[in-house]
């Protein structure tokens, strides 16, 4: 495949990223604070993302786990899984983690447990979806080319 | 979280880029969101991910920081806790962030102190204005300390208002009119009793005995170990919360270490800023500008050297040095203040000789630094001469009007007044400075100069204050006399090299005792004059025979 048909994949693909709603506007901002003093800006973000999330994962899992659970806690775990989401955009992340917040207001173990399950499916779906990017990306640097960058015209 | 080596002092040509910005938030992919950002804004980022990580920081340099923008939640922190810390301690403008957007946390915020609150995720454009923060509370404080100011000029000689040349104030700002406005304020105001349960919190206006309460209290607790909560009892304010005296005392402060930099700066004297330990810290005399600190000098004459420089009142130790003759006053000079106002208060004397100098008085520090005065010889010759130089220093009196805190006169227990120093003013006022010791040592001035000389007469004779020690401080004529001649000379003043030279002269002086002082003196006395004279003169000008 050639720089040019890469690229438009790559455009392509980040825009359906958009239309599901897997991403939001941030991701794009994210893109424009890359530079040249940066070029892997928005990789390294992204990568702090996984590892926190992956850890406050962790301790939701365990949290809710507990035969008594703490709700407040669980639901500072989400607070920050919430933030973090915002932070690249990971939009259905973020959403699945403001409905976990209302069940844990209600104290409802089993509702958050459900809810942990979806936010666990929402975050791998988005990681996969953005390593995919990534890769398609690095292609085309690998190929020569430079990586198009999106514009928020749509 | 990586700290950034970006301390340096604040930008001010380029403003607001060189901003320096800390960060503090506990999620790291917004913090190296947040750090992008704001550099691409020409921000200085200092990012960190703990709230005390974040307040040791500020407090390791306490004026490294701009602004903060703080995460609501953290970990080891409440966001808010953090908030109040900075405002306290800082004075820092505080923006918070949440991912949380909830009218009621943001009430919070705003309720805490916050400047602002920002929504999660946040966009470039908003961090572009942040500086806006900045600068607003540059401005209030600027209006601020005006007022505390004005407050503390009203204590001043009646004619210490007069004597403000406007245009010198804050450097020649405009915020003279500000300051005038505000004074007036101050000075009519009701007392704005601040309703808690309002919604629109009535603001306290800090008038001139309500300040001076405050000052009163401070400096009885002992400027170190000041709190709100302890000044708030002291002053026995019945509608008077302690967040008003918090900021209050924020604003004391640092209207206190503005005074202090620029003392600093003028400072290079003599290094004289000692004080009597004791007393140096628990006076912070607020709202003089110049300062005249009297170092003692290790002469075991204890001869004092007078410094004026501009520190700040820290160095006013009027009170407590009952019976120790080192008092130290130092005077704090306020360069960019027009008057000098030698008002330290003094809980239990009554402030009639407050003595507002002339701005000049600023670059006067520098001539009036007699520190050299190992002078232990000067003291000697001049004293000796005079049969009667005794100032008795009573810590009160210090106070003074001259904030002089006596020399003491070789062999005797006279404090001398920085007026001694100059040779022949200060030797003939006697000891105690009453206002009949004044007439008389007016007299007995005379025959001093004599002594040093014709050209001293002459240089004093066109003062007519004779009487120039002011030791007491309730002679203004005294102050009048040895603040004279000097008025001639304020050029000299205004270089720092200048207490140089004046001691160099006080040595050379004390050479040539006998005769021929005339010369060395003169300059010394043009040194010291400084604008103590002009001062003087205006404030008393009754005085003046």
């Amino acid at each position: 495949m050639e720089v040019g048909q890469m690229q438009r994949r790559l455009m392509d693909y980040t825009k359906s990223l958009f239309m599901e709603g897997f991403l939001d506007g941030q991701f794009l901002q994210l893109q424009q604070l890359q530079d040249e003093s940066n070029p892997d800006f928005v990789v390294e973000v992204v990568s702090l993302f996984f590892d926190d999330s992956e850890k406050l994962l962790n301790d939701l899992t365990m949290a809710l786990d507990q035969p008594n659970v703490d709700f407040k806690k669980v639901d500072a775990h989400v607070h920050q899984l919430k933030g973090s989401s915002s932070s690249i955009g990971a939009q259905r992340v973020k959403n699945a983690c403001i409905a976990f917040r209302n069940f844990c207001e209600e104290q409802n173990t089993e509702a958050c447990l459900r809810c942990l399950q979806q936010v666990k499916q929402e975050y791998y779906l988005a990681k996969n979806k953005l390593e995919s990017l990534f890769r398609l990306e690095q292609q085309i640097v690998a190929a020569g080319g430079s990586v198009p960058i999106m514009e928020m015209g749509f | 979280m990586g700290v950034e080596s970006g301390f340096s002092s604040p930008r001010n040509d380029v403003f607001p880029a060189g901003l320096r910005v800390l960060v503090v938030d506990d999620d790291p992919t917004w913090l190296k969101i947040l750090e992008k950002m704001l550099k691409k804004c020409s921000y200085e980022v200092t990012t960190c991910c703990l709230a005390r990580e974040a307040l040791n920081l500020l407090r390791e340099r306490k004026d490294g920081y701009d602004i903060v923008i703080s995460d609501v939640n953290m970990p080891d922190m409440d966001g808010f806790k953090l908030l109040e810390h900075v405002g306290l301690e800082m004075d820092l403008p505080v923006i918070m962030m949440s991912v949380d957007g909830e009218t009621s946390r943001v009430m919070k915020g705003v309720q805490h102190g916050a400047c602002d609150y920002l929504l999660k995720p946040i966009r470039m454009k908003e961090l572009r204005n942040i500086w806006q923060h900045v600068f607003r509370k540059k401005i209030h404080e600027v209006r601020d300390i005006e007022s505390l100011e004005g407050i503390e000029s009203i204590h001043m000689t009646r004619s210490g208002s007069d004597m403000f040349d406007d245009g010198h104030l804050l450097g020649g700002e405009d915020i003279t009119s500000v300051r005038k406005r505000k004074d007036a304020d101050n000075k009519h105001d009701d007392k704005d009793l601040s309703d808690p349960s309002s919604t629109k919190k009535a603001r306290v206006v800090w008038t001139v005995d309500l300040h001076q309460k405050f000052v009163k209290a401070v400096n009885q607790i002992g400027f170190d170990k000041v709190g709100p909560k302890k000044i708030l009892d002291l002053m026995n304010v019945p509608w008077l919360t302690r967040e008003n005296v918090a900021s209050h005392l924020q604003k004391y402060r640092l209207y206190l270490s503005r005074l202090q930099k620029e003392s600093d700066i003028k400072n290079s004297f003599t290094g004289m800023n000692h004080s009597d330990p004791s007393s140096k810290d628990s006076t912070a005399s607020f709202g003089h500008h110049n300062s005249m600190n009297v170092m003692q000098d290790d002469l075991s004459n204890g001869a004092y050297s007078f410094s004026v420089n501009n520190s700040l009142a820290q160095n006013v130790d009027l009170k407590g040095h009952e019976g120790d003759r080192k008092g130290i006053t130092s005077v704090p000079v306020a360069e960019p203040k027009g008057a000098l106002s030698i008002d330290i208060p003094d809980p239990n004397k009554a402030k009639s000789s407050h003595i507002s100098f002339d701005h000049s008085l600023g670059s006067v520090d520098s001539g009036l630094n007699f520190a050299s005065f190992n002078s232990t010889n000067l003291v000697q010759y001049s004293w000796s001469k005079i049969p009667e130089i005794q100032f008795k220093q009573e810590c009160e009196p210090l106070q003074l009007e001259n904030g002089f805190s006596q020399l003491p006169l070789p062999g005797s227990h006279h404090h001398m007044q920085t007026e001694y120093l100059q040779p022949s003013a200060s030797i003939s006022s006697g000891p105690s400075i009453t206002e009949k010791e004044a007439s008389s040592s007016r007299i007995e001035v005379k025959p001093m100069y004599d002594e040093y000389g014709r050209n001293h007469v002459k240089h004093l004779s066109p003062m007519e204050a004779v009487d120039l020690f002011p030791v007491q401080s309730k002679n203004h004529t005294l102050h009048n006399q040895v603040f004279e001649p000097i008025s001639t000379s304020t050029s000299s003043m205004k270089s720092p090299d200048v207490s140089l030279n004046w001691l160099t002269d006080l040595e050379f002086a004390q050479r040539n005792l006998n005769g021929g002082a005339g010369i060395p003196f003169t300059s010394l006395s043009e040194d010291i004059q400084v604008c103590w004279l002009q001062e003087y003169s205006a404030l008393d000008k009754g005085l003046f025979a």
